[in-house]
């Protein structure tokens, strides 16, 4: 199923009523469950959050979407089936220690407070920064190399 | 020229250093506070970057966030405003270590002028007058501390070497009260500014506070711009400023100004910066300089024509002084009303939300400010909301367009000390010019009766 029609599914339930929309077709099955629910579809987290499906996802979508959903990561902070890990700090974000090397957290890990799940570097520093609280990683509100500023989200746990 | 220019500040003096940014054509980024979010500025910037959470600490006076900020925005300058980081050598080295201009002095002018002791030797050294004082710091032994003050003749007032700006000071009037005062005062200068050196000046009895605006560039060239009167104060702040300084004869003022003009070539100045006085029966007493662009800039820049923000630019981007001394002139008088939010007679500060503002207009009125309709003034800086500044071809014109534009001023939602304004340009003393720094408060204690 492609990425548009399935950004189309997610905007219909989040706008409607629907609590949970399963639709299979011959590429596969997908279930969409509304927040609040805990998660037990077997749908890969990725769907839970339009938002992360959202940077591959061209802005134009049919009348479902509407402006709120067509703004990426904005929107996602306000998801209600995660908690935010906000930067604490201006600087440049890094997933991993080192180029190249292995992220520090990938979505779909779990991690715990005082866990490192990311470095910004600050005047040539490079900062561990720690999860302040323990949870799954559900999204990733930022891209490697990116410049962040002081409370920008960072990433999303549930 | 800088292609982008980081400001290191809030609030009015942001949106000033925007507005020559984007004059000039240099993109501006703009650091910011959280509780600076909603600022004119902010919504106004090429590039907003938030820095912290509300408190100075941890934002406007944050270095690594600041500098880091340079960093991810490819800024190649840096300015610092007024207050917070300004005039703060450390900062100045940091940030020229980490490959930025800093748009001002160098750390070490900034270091000398900042050591309110050091400042008094090296303006000896130039040949710029001070208040007769202790030739330095006050020794341990009580016994030489009040041979000195004897020499120097009471009343007298001590004064902490690390501060500046009306703060860390204590009048003496009799020999009784000066060990005790000197360590009270040791003791919270050591405690406020880390440095507990203290000295001694004579406490002049009627001063006035004149000040010479100077500006010089980094190829020994420095010239002064005037003068401005900023008498009319209450706790050492300023409220009113005004040039030229009202009945005092030009070749006195110029005498000063070229001695201000040399001091700045003979310890290497550069940028923009302020020397004050307190001036007393005709003398002028230097008592300590400002390295960086001032509150009250604007007065000079209406009487002069001259753009001293673009200029601070300029030269720090290696430019030379466009003008020379003899070019400068003074035209007409321009009066400043600093306009903050608090209660105009109690002087509690007033935060919140301005329902309505309305700022005034016409021919010689200039109004800085960065707040709006619907803007909430936090509680968490100073209360300077704006600057209302006229410019009249004389000081009666000027007055009666200052009268006119803070009749026309509206605020709503908060109060602010506009009505005081409206008073002191209509008190008597005040219009017939030359009121000492002691006026503003001798008058509201009259007030209060």
């Amino acid at each position: 199923m492609d990425l548009r029609k399935l950004k189309t599914l997610i905007d219909l339930v989040s706008e409607s009523n629907i609590s949970e929309l399963e639709i299979t077709e011959a590429e596969g099955k997908v279930r969409i469950v509304k927040s609040g629910a805990p998660a037990i579809a077997a749908a890969p987290v990725v769907l839970a959050a339009p938002a992360a499906v959202a940077p591959a996802v061209p802005a134009t979508a049919p009348a479902a979407a509407t402006g709120p959903a067509a703004t990426p990561a904005a929107e996602a902070p306000a998801a209600p089936e995660g908690k935010v890990v906000k930067s604490p700090m201006v600087g440049t974000f890094y997933r991993a220690a080192t180029p190249g090397g292995k992220p520090f957290a990938d979505i779909g890990d779990s991690v715990s407070a005082g866990q490192a799940i990311c470095i910004i570097e600050a005047m040539k520093i490079m900062n561990e920064i720690e999860s302040d609280i323990d949870g799954r990683v559900t999204q990733i509100l930022v891209q490697n190399g990116q410049a962040v500023e002081f409370g920008q989200p960072l990433f999303v746990l549930e | 020229m800088f292609k982008k220019i980081l400001i290191a500040n809030r609030g009015e003096i942001a949106l000033r250093v925007q507005r020559a940014c984007r004059e000039m054509g240099i993109k501006s980024v703009v650091v910011y506070s959280e509780a600076d979010r909603e600022a004119k500025y902010v919504k106004l910037a090429d590039e907003a970057v938030c820095i912290g959470p509300a408190a100075s600490s941890h934002s406007y006076l944050n270095m690594p966030a600041i500098i880091s900020t340079a960093e991810v925005t490819d800024a190649e300058a840096i300015h610092p405003g007024y207050g917070f980081l300004s005039e703060n050598a450390d900062f100045a080295e940091r940030v020229e270590k980490s490959g930025f201009v800093f748009i001002g002095p160098t750390p070490d002018s900034i270091r000398l002028m900042g050591d309110k002791v050091s400042a008094k030797q090296a303006m000896l050294k130039s040949g710029v007058p001070c208040v007769p004082g202790s030739e330095g710091a006050l020794p341990e032994d009580p016994k030489e501390i009040i041979r000195i003050a004897r020499a120097i003749g009471y009343p007298v007032i001590v004064k902490a070497a690390g501060g500046g700006g009306g703060r860390g000071m204590r009048v003496v009037h009799t020999e009784a009260a000066l060990i005790h005062a000197v360590q009270t005062t040791r003791a919270e200068a050591g405690a406020a500014f880390g440095n507990p050196q203290v000295y001694l000046e004579k406490f002049l009895e009627n001063p006035r506070h004149v000040e010479i605006q100077v500006l010089a560039d980094g190829h020994r060239n420095a010239v002064w711009l005037g003068e401005r009167d900023c008498s009319t104060q209450r706790r050492h702040q300023k409220i009113i400023e005004e040039a030229p300084a009202p009945g005092i004869a030009r070749r006195v003022i110029e005498r000063i100004g070229d001695r201000c003009a040399a001091a700045c070539r003979k310890i290497g100045y550069r940028g923009a910066g302020t020397f004050e006085f307190l001036y007393e029966n005709g003398e002028f007493y230097f008592i300590e300089m400002n390295t960086r662009v001032q509150v009250e800039h604007p007065v000079t820049e209406l009487v002069t024509g001259v753009d001293i923000v673009q200029l601070q630019i300029r030269i720090a981007a290696g430019e030379k002084l466009p003008f020379s001394q003899r070019n400068v002139q003074m035209r007409g008088h321009a009066i400043e009303c600093r306009i903050n939010a608090e209660d105009p007679y109690r002087f509690t500060p007033s935060p919140g939300r301005i329902t309505l503002w309305h700022a005034p207009g016409g021919p010689g009125v200039r109004v800085d400010s960065h707040v709006y309709t619907n803007y909430v003034v936090p509680p968490n800086y100073d209360s300077l909301v704006g600057k209302i500044i006229v410019h009249g071809d004389t000081r009666e014109q000027a007055l009666a367009r200052m009268r006119s534009a803070l009749s026309e001023t509206v605020v709503e939602g908060i109060q602010t000390n506009i009505p005081l304004h409206r008073e002191l340009l209509a008190d008597a003393q005040f219009v017939a010019g030359g009121t000492s720094i002691h006026y503003l408060e001798g008058w509201l204690g009259q007030r209060r009766r």
